[in-house]
């Protein structure tokens, strides 16, 4: 099974990050192959920022995402650079504080820099509560891989704090796929 | 694992002890990475004030014996090429990573290009060969950074990483050996003067501090190292050296993959453009369509493309408008047709499949 993940917010959210720690997590804890790119520009905090990753149980050639199934859109700049042509039939979660705008594809509403503001006193760690949210709603990795990745990749110190907005995004996500089945 | 981390990774584990360089998009994580490494294993990183000077560090810390690199991006690859003569006609032994962007000038420094494939080739004055890798994958990033070091030991002479941003930025997973095979630099033999040919042309080499007294010059020198720069015949002698020393070697040298050997349609791809082509292959499935991939670039192996027997046309993607096309071209009677992006987009497999099409 081939899945094309697109990640886009504003730089300094940890888009990018995030975007690795899922690689990391398909190709090192879960066994497939994974390609992550990044949209590489002059753009430092707050431009639209952009980053892919590929997940494939074969080997992955062209490395580059050219029809994203799933979307991860953290900004409303982010949506209407990376978001808005989003087809119907892909699935896309948006930050329900951040982006204004809604897709015409499937899509769950996650309040992840609501949450990590509110919840964790740590705005900084949106990008993993979106992460959890990411991985309980398209089980595009698996939960134990999600969360070792999360652990090889966060500073020394942090480990607590990510763990926590990680179970938090997989509750988002839970309940989230609950209000859609209702 | 990102490619530029690979890079620097399969550097120290072929031992390379010294780097000097001066960052540059889209190669500045190489000199990041040693720049945290380096010290913790005993070897040295310079940054330099530019790049003549990282260059020259380079060939310095070479003629004390060191595996020795460093790594720049095409406006420091520009300033790079009078030393790099220097280090050919001094047969330094040297790994320079080029991860190309877009030119020429200052260009795009954060998108991919493969426009320095004649610059690495012919960017200096004067004849001469060198040798350029071109990897495709983190994983290559890593086993032909690895692997430029050991050819360039063993000729004695520049030797090129020729990658690109895409190569360069991706990440991917890879394997990373426990050990990667190292062949020291061959020692000049006592009582052998020092650029005496030898019987393949390559010299051994007398390392400062290992008793030699050795004069290196660029200028035109005879056996001895002195230089000699007005007798046609020393200067004839000593250069037809120089160039057949790697010419000759080609096909020792070479390293290249072949699918589909009876195909018609073949393209023919060195790094970031061969993922594309590898995805339109596996897309068309059909053995009239051929790859010739090259992972060593220069010498370039004119043997191979005779190999295919049955090709009707080679088609050459990269990301430039048309270098090492030029070269096909000269090697074969075949059509050679290239197939050029820039602005730092790769090729669509889409675009390769319809070009190959047009010629079934």
């Amino acid at each position: 099974m081939k899945h094309e993940i697109r990640f886009s917010g504003f730089g300094g959210q940890g888009i990018i990050l995030a975007a690795v720690i899922l690689g990391r997590a398909a190709a090192i804890h879960d066994g497939k192959y994974a390609v992550q790119t990044q949209v590489y520009g002059p753009e430092a905090r707050g431009g639209a920022s952009m980053s892919a990753v590929i997940i494939d149980d074969d080997p992955i050639l062209y490395p580059e995402v050219t029809a994203p199934d799933i979307y991860v859109i953290m900004s409303q700049e982010g949506f209407l650079k990376y978001g808005r042509t989003a087809p119907e039939s892909a699935v896309m979660l948006v930050d329900s504080e951040l982006v204004q705008d809604r897709p015409a594809c499937r899509y769950h509403e996650i309040p992840s820099t609501y949450e990590a503001k509110s919840t964790l006193k740590k705005v900084i760690v949106a990008n993993i509560v979106m992460l959890g949210a990411l991985v309980a709603t398209t089980g595009v990795v698996s939960e134990a891989a999600i969360e070792k990745a999360v652990l090889d990749s966060v500073p020394k110190g942090t480990e607590d704090l990510n763990l926590r907005a990680l179970k938090l995004g997989f509750d988002l996500g839970r309940r989230s796929m609950k209000d859609e089945t209702a | 694992m990102q490619g530029n981390t690979a890079c620097a990774e399969g550097a120290l584990a072929a031992g390379c002890r010294f780097y000097g360089g001066y960052p540059i998009t889209p190669s500045t994580e190489i000199a990041e990475h040693m720049a945290r490494k380096m010290p913790k294993i005993g070897g040295v990183f310079a940054q330099m004030e530019d790049e003549l000077a990282s260059i020259a560090s380079v060939i310095g810390a070479s003629w004390t014996g060191a595996r020795a690199m460093t790594a720049t991006s095409g406006p420091g690859f520009s300033l790079m090429m009078e030393n790099i003569g220097y280090a050919v006609m001094t047969e330094t032994p040297c790994v320079i990573v080029d991860v190309q962007r877009g030119g020429p000038s200052t260009g795009q420094p954060t998108r991919a290009a493969q426009g320095d494939m004649m610059q690495c080739r012919f960017g200096s004055h004067g004849d001469m060969s060198i040798i350029a890798v071109s990897p495709a994958s983190v994983q290559e990033m890593y086993e032909l950074t690895a692997k430029a070091f050991n050819l360039a030991d063993r000729y004695r002479v520049p030797t090129f990483v020729m990658a690109d941003e895409i190569i360069g930025h991706m990440r991917e997973r890879i394997a990373v050996p426990d050990s990667v095979e190292v062949v020291p630099r061959r020692p000049l033999e006592k009582g052998t003067l020092p650029f005496a040919p030898g019987e393949d042309n390559v010299p051994g080499f007398p390392a400062f501090g290992h008793g030699y007294g050795v004069h290196v010059t660029g200028l035109t020198h005879d056996d001895r190292g002195y230089p000699s720069s007005t007798d046609p015949r020393v200067h004839e002698r000593l250069v037809r050296r120089l160039v057949g020393k790697v010419e000759g070697a080609n096909r020792e040298i070479a390293d290249y993959e072949v699918t589909n050997p009876d195909a018609e349609v073949v393209f023919i791809s060195y790094g970031a453009p061969s993922r594309s082509v590898a995805q339109a292959i596996r897309d068309l499935d059909d053995e009239r369509v051929g790859h010739l991939r090259l992972k060593v670039v220069w010498p370039f192996p004119d043997f191979a493309l005779a190999a295919f027997k049955n090709a009707r046309v080679f088609l050459v993607p990269e990301l430039n408008l048309g270098q090492m096309v030029r070269e096909a071209a000269r090697h074969t009677a075949v059509p050679v047709v290239p197939i050029s992006e820039i602005g730092g987009e790769l090729h669509t497999p889409r675009r390769l499949i319809t070009m190959a099409e047009g010629y079934l």
